[in-house]
This record gives C-alpha cells, sequence and structure tokens, in this order.
C-alpha cells in the first residue's frame, strides 16, 4: 500500500474531525475520545452531508443534516437506518498520519 | 425493465400497502405517487391530538421525505389527477404532468360531507379531514371566540374537544337525540354527553341545522327551531363520502364508492382501488383497520405472491379524546332473540354493555372503563360460548376462573392470537415474540418493530402491559423518558444532580450518574453543555466538541455543506453604512443568496466554510458581530418604530428592544428564544406569538410570554403589566433566566410554561420581588462570560484549524 502523510494526530481535536481534500473528494479524519483514528469519505449515505460537521461520540459519528449515526470502523449506518460509506485505511506512526492513497484511487476507478 | 405502478393519493392506506410491496418485492415497480395535499404520508387518525396541542405534526409524519428518496419512489405534491386515459394508460395532473401506467392504484380516499345549506360557503366554515383543515381551525381558535361544530360523531365530537383545548367556546350541534348513536346506545350516549360537557362544551341534540348566517363571514348557525348560536368558526363534521369522480369519469363502475373485488381489483384489471374511495362486498369503511387490511391484499395482489382476499370484520371504535374512555364493537341494537348483561356504577360513571346472541357476544358498549374491550372483541370474533362464565363476564377477565384482579393477569390470559392493536392487526403472540426475539425494552421499541400502538394509540396501555408482563422487573412503564440511550435518568434528574452534586465536566456528570457509554451521544452531549454552561458560567469551560455544528462554528448549516451567515441588527435596525458593508461582502465573495429574515434580520447564504472567518473579518471592520442565528440562545429582538415615528406608538419600543437585545444578546439558552416589543395594541411587531413579547400602552408595558408561531401557532400568555422600562426588562431577565435554569434542553419556553404552568411563573417572577431579584443577578453573572463575539475571536485565530482542511493529497498523481 502507499501511504500518504496527512499530517499530525494532534492536528484534530479529540472527539473532533479535519478534512482532507483529495481528488475524489473530501475524506473526514475522525480521532475519538481514546485516540483512534478513522477516515471516511466526508459524505453521509443519506442526503450527502458533511459528516466532518458532526458530533463524535464512541467510535461513530452523527451527521449534522439529519442524525444518522455512521460507524467510523465500518462506514455503515447504525441502527435503524440503511447505507454505507467508504472507508480509508488510516496508519499511525507515532504522532504522524497517513492515509492509503492507493486504495483511494483503485476503489474510485 | 421494472413495472411502472401509478398511485393516485398518499394516505395511509396506499402508504402502508407500498411498506408490504416493497418489502416483498423491493425492485419490481418503478413506483410513482400523486398526492393533491402537498405533503408526505401522515397519520390522519392523529390530527386530533395535532388540533389539541398534544401532538405536533412532526410526530405524526409516518414516511418523511427521506423515505421516499431511499425507495426512488417518485411523489409530486400538490399534484391532483384530473384524467386517466385507460386506452394509453396514462393519468394526467393538474399542474399538466403526464404519466404511464402498467398498474394503476386509486386511493383518494374521501371527501367531507357538507350539508347543503345557504351560507356554507362562507369564510369560516371548514371541514375537517386534512393537516390544511387543522391548520385552518388553529388560526380561528387564536381569537378565542365561537365555534359550532355540526356533528355529534367521533370526528365532530374530536374536533370540539381540541379547539376546547385552545381556548374556544364550543358548541355541538347533533342531529340525532343521542350523541354517536351510530356506534353507542343511548345510555352510553348520555354518560358521553356529560362527560363532554363537563369539559364545558355545549351540547344541542335534535338540531337541525337551516342556516349559516353571515355577511362575508360567518357569523353564527341558525337551527330549524329559529335558535341563532353565534360562532365565528363553523366546523361541519357530518360524515364522509368516497370521492369517486375521477373513477366515475374514468368509465370504472362506481357504485356508493369505486366498486372493487375481494383483491381490490376494479372493473378495469390494469386498475385497483383501495382505501376509503373502495367499495368492498357492498360496504365502505372509514376506519383504519380494515383499510390497512385493504392494504395488504393490494399489496399482495402486486406481488401475484399470495392469495389473500378482503373478508369482512367488524372494527372498535375508540374516541381520542383525552379522559374520556368509550369503547363500542360489533351490533348492540335489542332484538327478541338476543339478551344482555348491563353493569352500571353511577358514581364512577361506569357503563358497560354486553349483548349476546346463542351464549355468544355479538356486540359490546364500554364508557368509563374500557379495559375489557379486547378480551370481549376476542371472545366475540371466536364465537366462544360464553355460558360457563355468564355471571361474572360483565366484571371482564380477571374476574374469570377465579384468577386475582390483578390487571396484568388479564392480559396475561389474553391468548397469543389475541388482537392488541386493532389499527395494525398486530396479536399479543408477535408482540411479545418481537419483545424477546429482538430484545425490546420500550414502547418506542414495539413501535418501531411490529407498528402496534403506533397508530391512534389507543392499544398503549395493553402494549406497555405486555412489556411488564415479558420483561418483568425490568421494565418500568412509569419511569421519565430518558434523556436517550445513554442514561436511564430523565433531564430533570440530571439537572437537578449536576446542581446538588456539584458535577462540573461532561466526564464528571457521565462518571457519577452512570452513563452506559464511554463518552455519550449526539442527544446527550448538546444537553449535558448546555446544563453545565448555565449551571457553572464563571466555572466550566464550554466543550467545543459537544455543540452541533452551528454552534461551533457559528453559522448555519445549509443542505449542500455551505452556511449562512445572520449578522445582529439591534432591535432590527440598520443603516446605510451597514447596508453597504453587506453589499461589498456580498460582492467580495460572491454570496449567492441574500435574504430578509422573518426576525428583521438580513441573511446571507451560500458561504463556504473556508471563508467564514474572512467574511466575519469584513463584516466585524463595519461593527457588525454575530447575530446568533444559529444558537439555542438569544435569537431576534423584532420591534416596530414606537413613538418616535408612529402616530400610534405610545413607548419607545424600538429603543427597549434595542436595550433587551443588548443587555441579552450571547446568551445560551434550552432552545432558540425569540422576543419582540410593539409599541401599542396594533401590535406591529408581532410581540404575541413570541418566546418573549412586550406590547406597549398607554400606562406602561404589557409583558408576554410562552407564543409560538412554527410547528404550533400559540398566542401568548400576558405575564403582567409592568410601569417603567426597567422593571420590564427586569422581569424579562429574571423569566428568561428561570427558563435557562428549569427548562429540558430544546424546550421551547411555551412547552416550558405549559409543564410548570403559568401561575407558578407569575408567582416567582411577579410576585416574589426577592426571587425575581435573584434570578435577575444569575442573569447578569452568566452574561459576563456569555457576551463574548464569536465572530472577532474566530477572526483573530480562535479555532483556526474548523476551517481549513488539514491536508491537500494526491492531486499530483490525478493529474498524470
Amino acid at each position: 500500500m502507499n501511504w500518504t502523510a496527512i499530517g499530525s494526530i494532534a492536528d484534530i481535536p479529540l472527539r473532533g474531525a479535519r478534512c482532507v481534500a483529495t481528488p475524489q473528494g473530501k475524506i473526514a479524519v475522525f480521532r475519538t475520545a481514546d485516540d483512534q483514528v478513522f477516515a471516511i469519505d466526508d459524505h453521509c449515505p443519506h442526503k450527502g452531508g458533511p459528516l466532518s460537521q458532526g458530533i463524535v461520540h464512541g467510535a461513530a459519528v452523527t451527521c449534522p443534516l439529519h442524525n444518522w449515526v455512521i460507524s467510523l470502523e465500518t462506514g455503515k449506518a447504525l441502527g435503524a437506518d440503511e447505507g454505507a460509506v467508504r472507508t480509508i485505511p488510516v496508519r499511525i506512526e507515532g504522532e504522524r498520519l497517513f492515509i492509503a492513497l492507493e486504495a483511494l484511487a483503485s476503489k474510485a476507478a | 425493465m421494472s413495472e411502472k405502478l401509478v398511485i393516485i393519493g398518499n394516505g395511509m392506506a396506499p402508504g402502508r400497502m407500498l411498506e408490504h410491496l416493497l418489502e416483498a418485492a423491493p425492485d419490481r415497480y418503478a413506483v410513482t405517487i400523486f398526492n393533491a395535499e402537498p405533503r408526505v404520508n401522515y397519520d390522519r387518525i392523529m390530527l386530533s391530538p395535532v388540533l389539541s396541542g398534544e401532538k405536533a405534526f412532526e410526530e405524526i409524519v409516518i414516511h418523511g421525505d427521506g423515505w421516499y428518496i431511499k425507495h426512488g419512489i417518485t411523489l409530486y405534491k400538490g399534484h391532483r389527477i384530473v384524467a386517466i386515459d385507460r386506452e394509453a394508460k396514462t393519468v394526467t395532473s393538474d399542474h399538466g404532468v403526464t404519466e404511464s401506467y402498467d398498474r394503476l392504484v386509486i386511493a383518494t380516499g374521501s371527501v367531507p360531507f357538507i350539508i347543503p345549506v345557504p351560507g356554507k360557503e362562507l369564510p369560516g366554515v371548514l371541514s375537517y379531514r386534512d393537516l390544511d383543515d387543522v391548520n385552518a381551525m388553529l388560526l380561528a381558535a387564536q381569537s378565542r371566540a365561537k365555534a359550532v361544530v355540526i356533528g355529534g360523531g367521533l370526528l365532530g365530537l374530536e374536533a370540539a374537544a381540541g379547539l376546547k383545548e385552545r381556548g374556544m367556546d364550543v358548541t355541538v350541534l347533533h342531529v340525532m337525540p343521542t350523541l354517536m348513536e351510530r356506534q353507542l346506545d343511548p345510555a352510553a350516549g348520555y354518560l358521553l354527553q356529560k362527560a363532554v360537557e363537563a369539559r364545558g362544551i355545549k351540547v344541542v341534540t335534535k338540531a337541525n341545522t337551516k342556516a349559516i348566517l353571515g355577511n362575508g363571514k360567518v357569523e353564527g348557525v341558525e337551527l330549524m327551531d329559529g335558535t341563532v348560536i353565534p360562532a365565528t368558526l363553523v366546523v361541519m363534521a357530518v360524515g364522509i363520502r368516497p370521492s369517486t369522480t375521477l373513477a366515475k369519469e374514468a368509465g370504472l363502475e362506481v357504485n356508493r364508492g369505486i366498486v372493487v373485488d375481494d383483491r381490490m381489483r376494479t372493473s378495469d384489471p390494469a386498475i385497483m382501488a383501495l382505501g376509503e374511495c373502495a367499495e368492498v362486498g357492498g360496504h365502505v369503511y372509514g376506519l383504519v383497520a380494515p383499510l390497512y387490511e385493504m392494504a395488504r391484499v393490494a399489496a399482495a395482489k402486486l406481488t401475484d405472491s399470495e392469495d389473500r382476499r378482503f373478508v369482512h370484520s367488524d372494527t372498535p371504535t375508540k374516541l381520542k379524546v383525552t379522559g374520556i374512555d368509550l369503547y363500542s364493537l360489533g351490533d348492540f341494537a335489542d332484538g327478541d332473540d338476543r339478551e344482555e348483561i348491563i353493569l352500571r356504577d353511577a358514581s364512577a360513571g361506569v357503563y358497560k354493555r354486553v349483548v349476546l346472541q346463542d351464549n355468544r357476544i355479538i356486540g359490546t358498549v364500554l364508557f368509563g372503563e374500557t379495559g375489557d374491550g379486547a378480551w370481549f372483541n376476542d371472545l366475540k370474533k371466536k364465537a366462544t360460548d360464553i355460558s360457563e362464565m355468564r355471571d361474572t363476564l360483565i366484571f371482564g377477565q380477571a374476574f374469570q376462573g377465579g384468577a386475582s384482579s390483578d390487571p396484568l393477569a388479564a392480559v396475561a390470559a389474553l391468548a397469543d392470537d389475541a388482537e392488541i392493536c386493532g389499527c395494525n392487526g398486530v396479536c399479543k403472540g408477535k408482540i411479545t415474540g418481537a419483545i424477546t426475539g429482538k430484545g425490546l425494552t420500550g414502547l418506542d421499541d414495539v413501535r418501531a418493530h411490529t407498528k402496534a400502538s403506533a397508530s391512534c394509540g389507543s392499544c398503549t396501555g395493553l402494549v406497555e402491559q405486555l412489556l411488564k408482563l415479558t420483561l418483568g422487573e425490568a421494565y418500568n412503564p412509569a419511569a421519565v423518558q430518558p434523556m436517550c440511550g445513554c442514561t436511564s435518568l430523565g433531564h430533570d434528574d440530571v439537572r437537578r444532580m449536576i446542581k446538588a452534586k456539584g458535577l462540573k465536566t461532561i466526564p464528571a456528570v457521565m462518571q457519577e450518574l452512570e452513563w452506559k457509554t464511554s463518552c455519550g451521544c449526539a442527544k446527550c452531549r448538546p444537553a449535558l453543555n448546555y446544563y453545565l454552561v448555565c449551571d457553572w458560567p464563571d466555572q466550566y469551560a464550554d466543550d467545543y466538541q459537544s455543540r452541533f455544528i452551528n454552534e461551533r462554528v457559528h453559522a448555519n448549516i445549509q443542505k449542500d455543506g455551505t452556511y449562512s451567515v445572520v449578522p445582529r441588527m439591534w432591535g432590527g435596525v440598520t443603516s446605510a453604512g451597514e447596508l453597504r458593508a453587506i453589499a461589498d461582502v456580498v460582492d467580495k465573495f460572491d454570496i449567492p443568496m441574500v435574504k430578509v429574515t422573518g426576525g428583521q434580520r438580513i441573511d446571507m447564504l451560500g458561504i463556504r466554510k473556508e471563508d467564514l472567518p474572512a467574511v466575519w473579518a469584513d463584516l466585524g471592520k463595519a461593527g457588525f458581530v454575530s447575530g446568533h442565528a444559529y444558537a439555542k440562545g438569544l435569537r431576534t429582538v423584532k420591534t416596530c418604530v414606537g413613538s418616535d415615528w408612529c402616530r400610534f406608538g405610545t413607548q419607545d419600543s424600538t429603543g427597549l428592544g434595542i436595550r433587551i437585545e443588548k443587555f441579552m444578546w450571547g446568551s445560551w439558552t434550552p432552545a432558540k428564544v425569540k422576543m419582540a416589543v410593539s409599541g401599542c395594541p396594533r401590535n406591529c411587531a408581532e410581540a404575541t406569538c413570541k418566546d418573549v413579547g412586550v406590547v406597549c400602552v398607554d400606562s406602561g408595558y404589557e409583558i408576554h410570554f410562552a407564543g409560538a408561531a412554527g410547528l404550533d401557532i400559540k398566542g401568548t400568555e400576558v405575564l403582567g403589566l409592568v410601569k417603567t422600562e426597567d422593571e420590564a426588562l427586569e422581569v424579562i431577565v429574571a423569566l428568561v433566566q428561570m427558563y435557562r435554569e428549569q427548562a429540558r434542553y430544546l424546550e421551547r419556553i411555551y412547552k416550558w410554561a405549559k409543564r410548570i404552568g403559568t401561575a407558578e411563573i407569575k408567582k416567582q417572577i411577579l410576585d416574589d420581588a426577592e426571587r425575581r431579584r435573584t434570578l435577575f443577578d444569575r442573569f447578569v453573572l452568566s452574561q459576563k462570560f456569555a457576551q463574548v463575539d464569536p465572530w472577532s475571536e474566530r477572526v483573530s485565530g480562535k479555532d483556526k484549524h474548523e476551517f481549513r482542511p488539514m491536508a491537500s493529497v494526491g492531486f499530483a498523481e490525478a493529474a498524470e
């Protein structure tokens, strides 16, 4: 896998998210309360809401537009809703964060 | 390619049919719906609770917009079909949309029957059929004037109770000697009339309407005997008739309703009909249970999956008026071959009557105590021979076979196939099976998974008993509604404990109150954050990650992920310089939409998140601060021009509005707070539908509160009259502080006031000067920390991570 550096874990607020701009659209990179990091498409499967703007709780985020809850681990909608968003592999080396951009490109192709 | 299914009408019957169809064959049809009403599918039988204020429209929506999108269904809202071309197999709407079909379903429902008397077309004469009627009634009810309801049946009585609840003086006119004569015998009809009258509603029976009087609008109703009853609103609820015009014009066989066979097929094999417009075996139906059965049959027919046929059965009648319990089922007329058992308890207002034929129940009327309705219904359905229990039958199920009188025992003794929810045809076994099989723990779970108690709600008690029986101690129906799935505590308990235990951080609350999740959810975190901000203004550090995005970035997120920005214009007053600065910002950032808001502000929409700090910087240079249009906090104070300009103005309403806004801006509240100050009782600032309003009069300032003009429409209540501006400010600030300290998160002032009671609020704010002063002082302390302009903070670099991407990657590779 071809890992691309996107910055440091300290760039993301605890229980928060930042965006990474890519040719295939925005990727939302989340940091949970226990310092796990996840990356998913910044696009809710319901109506395309920017998931990076939602409230992060546990390993899940609530979409700011209509309150769908998306699992950061699987990308799937939790509860009664159905739908999924693409997940992107993340690697943490010390403080530094990498995402698998190659996987991104191939999936988009 | 999938077949084209076109449905005319979007009521409860076709909605339910689609649910069954999507479950059995999700991809078979491309579905298009034409709905003459400009909205989604909602629970029409819950309109009465909407009218009375017990529910909001949102709570009775069955399929939201998302549901149609998710299932790829095209829904034309507000399109009435005007023609069906059976040769070409197309339908055409009044807006000119033509759609072709392979299968057509007609579900046009019914239209209210309007009695043909002079004056029936006057403005102010309404029927009671859809949300538009309810909204029109709510508007009329604001006048608190007189209403006449013609028709003492189910709908008429529910309308009367709702209008009474909304403050109107209501008279019910009924043409027969007793109310609801088709569902109740005279004895129960008498008790019902007493119960209705006890709520302050006048009832006139044997009332033949001769004319509706009025010149340009309704002024009264005249009866055949010459009596005139004054009224500004007349609601006709005398019955419905199937809406068949379209089918008739298309040449389909139509009798009372559109004639269909027991599989819902009309005389044209490509066309089906269901719902209130359909006639099956000589019957037309108006209650939901048989309509839902039609939906099941129609869906089966559309999937060719099973040979399901519609069979007539009696449906129990219940009245949805809180506090009046009645239940009626089957045939209860007297007859030589019939016997009856009656129980009357005059002091308790109870009447029970069971009609028997050959030792089998054929009809039941219950008033005042209806708990055994389901059991009687079950005995009737199964044609059980009751001779063994005849002596105790009328006392109900708990008295049979020596069982205890524990109310739970009655439910426990019901057979698994006994029907619990009549609306949705859900039996006991299905509910208990779902509770154990799917691990359900509460009423909402059961509603979501089985639909039981999800329509009219009159079986809610039975479902709760089933939960209790199945879950034992684990279920407590008396428990308060928990804040969310993370805790079993309600909002009030959490607020109390935060103060009592001195909890000052979100983790402390979660630890001490034994939260079930590690870091809460999107429901509880914003609530806790607000409670802590409110209770410990000088000690708590606001947790921005627990705020909704709008409050985190101080702008309103829009559906496309852009934001809108509303600068504060104190009291709605602006200037050439301010307008010029806004115009420059709009040009510079290419802002696509500029709009004037209802709160006398200017809204700029479609701003990219990255641009927000720069937009704010430019606005800040012109002297603007955040308008908090995004906040659960003080939004706007609307004003009229008052005594400075207006020839009617009694006080300086503009000045007072600005003063209030400058004093209170920046404060966080449980839900948004909108205010207004009008300079005279003409009330041009519309202060009487605001959370807090002031209407100036010659002698001072009338303070209003608890109005609403959104989901609910409600006029304000008057808190009291004060003589000076200073007093007005102190009273308003104390009132808002009391609300800040007591209300549940997201609870608007009018809902909080309803819960606490106007009398209690008056007592604390007006009568108790010391209490008022301490509330005022606490608000002032809190403002020390709250009155910081969030826009200028962010222009200076606070939270800058919010507004720019973490990185941009991959663009080089893509360019190759």
